[in-house]
């Protein structure tokens, strides 16, 4: 009997650094998801591009401390903003000119221009990825006497946490949150009512570049800065998102760290599920629940 | 010239293809109430929203307060000091109570207190954090109404603010065109109701398929209400 049970239950220190895993992997999930719902919110565009812009945060992070030496924790403040700035010129040129036309232009416009960021820089660099280190002061790791814990990884999931925690209070308390959210409801009326809608949604947009790339950030010293960092991740967001439901601010966030946690879970009982169960959970919430946990209908 | 604060001449507007208006005259003077009546589908609305430039396409004359409205974009328009009240309200379910009336910008000094505006509609006071939508019809209308007072508008572009109220909230209503009215506030206000339409207004401008066929005096109303039953079709 305890013999049986001591081989199915793992020992505690794989079933908590599994836990571990997967709330980093959940923090990646939740900033990225959130920022596809933001913009499909306002701008009704999946946002195919977004893999491509988190792989863009990352090599800004690189580009930053191999040609200029700028350390890791400006990064995480330059990176957003750059990128953020790229992410509002895509809009500007490429969005805006299909902003009255099916979700599926945009879809297909995003599409392309993720295969195009993410050819050129398999052109230029390789598949194989480079590696970015951990910044020194948060080297090593803490004894919390039944386990290690990386410092590293424990920031990652605070600053996750901190980072949705923030976009949520912006967009559910605060002024430019409201307008986010009345122009997600109705644009035309916003306009009318002496609002610049036009550059609300580049502001968006370039909102959820940022997001996207601080996320990019934060991952370069845990996985390696590669051009196919993005691809690898998005379809799983996208999984996310269908799941938590397309537009929900806070089904986003919820969805995006319980998913982490299950997959991780999933590679300690049954490994050889982990990288599908996401995708069967999706199938599942299609079949009873169509429009997500966390989505409205229609 | 004219003392016109809003001078709308030859407007013709399009949605896609379907043309809707079809050269729509009218002028409102300072201080003015005037009504658009006219039957389902003549065009009332469809007027309201291009004055706000909220149709696909317009031509035509549209001078407020000595800009040309035909070329501008809609928030521009709201920022000139235009403040539009939707048919269907447009109360937003994401909001409460409070946010949207805090919405619109004030686009010019002058507007009124958030607390004068819970003076007039003492009911949005006491329902400040609810969500917008969960308001009855009446107290929809009332916020509907509410959140263009703060702007600092002086032209209220308001459509059939009556449409599916009990009688009592319709008077309500009346009651606060008027005060309105006294503050200084220049209204156009689209009706059906010509009943009420004639307890508030200064006069009444007759909209039939996209056309200005009549003006009638508030105070001609009453020799005139057999052709006014004939344009209404009541
Ligand atoms: N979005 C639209 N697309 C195409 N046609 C429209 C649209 N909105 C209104 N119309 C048409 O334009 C005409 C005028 O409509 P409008 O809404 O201005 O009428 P109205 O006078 O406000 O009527 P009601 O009293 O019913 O509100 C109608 O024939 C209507 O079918
Ligand atoms: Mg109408």
């Amino acid at each position: 009997m305890f013999s049986f049970l001591h081989v199915a239950m793992p020992p505690l220190p794989l079933f908590l650094a599994q836990l571990l895993v997967g709330l980093i992997n959940g923090g990646f999930y939740a900033i990225l998801s959130l920022g596809l719902a933001i913009i499909f919110g306002l701008l009704n565009i999946i946002n195919f591009a977004h893999g491509a812009l988190y792989m863009l945060g990352a090599f800004c992070a690189w580009f930053l401390l191999s040609w200029l030496g700028i350390s890791y924790w400006a990064a995480l403040l330059i990176a957003p903003v750059a990128v953020g700035l790229v992410g509002m010129a895509i809009e500007r040129l490429f969005l805006r000119r299909i902003a009255r036309l099916d979700h599926l232009y945009g879809l297909l416009l995003t599409f392309g221009l993720a295969l195009v960021i993410d050819g050129v820089f398999r052109q230029l660099y390789g598949s194989s990825g480079m590696p970015y280190s951990i910044p020194a002061e948060l080297q090593g790791a803490t004894d919390l006497g039944f386990m290690f814990l990386p410092n590293y990884r424990a920031w990652v999931i605070v600053a996750s946490f901190a980072v949705c925690a923030v976009t949520w209070f912006v967009i559910e308390r605060t002024r430019i949150g409201a307008l986010l959210r009345a122009a997600t409801e109705n644009p035309e009326l916003v306009r009318a009512f002496g609002i610049n809608v036009p550059r609300l949604v580049t502001l968006t947009y370039g909102a959820g570049a940022a997001l996207a790339a601080f996320a990019g950030v934060l991952a370069a010293p845990i996985y390696q800065v590669s051009p196919l960092m993005g691809v690898n991740i998005i379809t799983v967001v996208f999984a996310v998102v269908v799941i938590g439901g397309m537009g929900s601010i806070l089904g986003a966030v919820i969805s995006g760290f319980a998913l982490g946690v299950i997959e991780g879970m999933t590679k300690v009982f049954w490994p050889e599920a982990s990288t599908t169960v996401i995708f069967v959970i999706m199938a599942l919430v299609l079949l009873v629940k169509p429009a997500g946990l966390f989505g409205r209908a229609g | 010239m004219s003392e016109a604060l809003l001078e709308v001449a030859d407007l013709n507007a399009w949605y896609g293809e379907s043309h809707v208006l079809h050269g729509i005259d009218f002028t409102v003077d300072e201080g003015e109430l005037v009504t658009l009546l006219g039957r389902n589908g003549a065009g009332k609305t469809t007027t309201l929203k291009a004055i706000m430039g909220m149709v696909g396409r317009r031509s035509g004359r549209i001078a407020f307060a000595g800009a040309e409205l035909i070329a501008l974009p809609s928030d521009r328009i709201a920022r000139l000091g235009v403040g539009y009240c939707p048919e269907e309200r447009g109360i937003f379910a994401a909001l409460d109570v409070e946010e949207n009336l805090m919405l619109p910008p004030a686009v010019r000094p002058g507007g009124m207190s958030v607390e004068e505006i819970y003076t007039i509609f003492p009911n949005l006071a006491e329902r400040r954090r609810s969500p917008g939508t969960k308001l009855s019809g009446g107290e929809q209308q009332m916020l509907a109404i509410g959140r263009i007072l703060r702007t600092g508008a002086r032209l209220l572009l308001l459509d059939e603010p009556t449409e599916g109220l009990a009688p009592v909230i319709v008077r309500q209503i009346g009651a606060v065109l008027r005060t309105l009215k006294a503050k200084g506030f220049t209204i156009l206000l689209v009706e059906q109701n010509f009943r009420f339409a004639a307890t508030v207004a200064d006069r009444h401008y007759v909209v039939q398929n996209g056309c200005v066929v009549d003006m009638i005096a508030n105070s001609d109303l009453g020799i005139r209400s057999d052709r006014l039953h004939e344009y209404l079709g009541v």
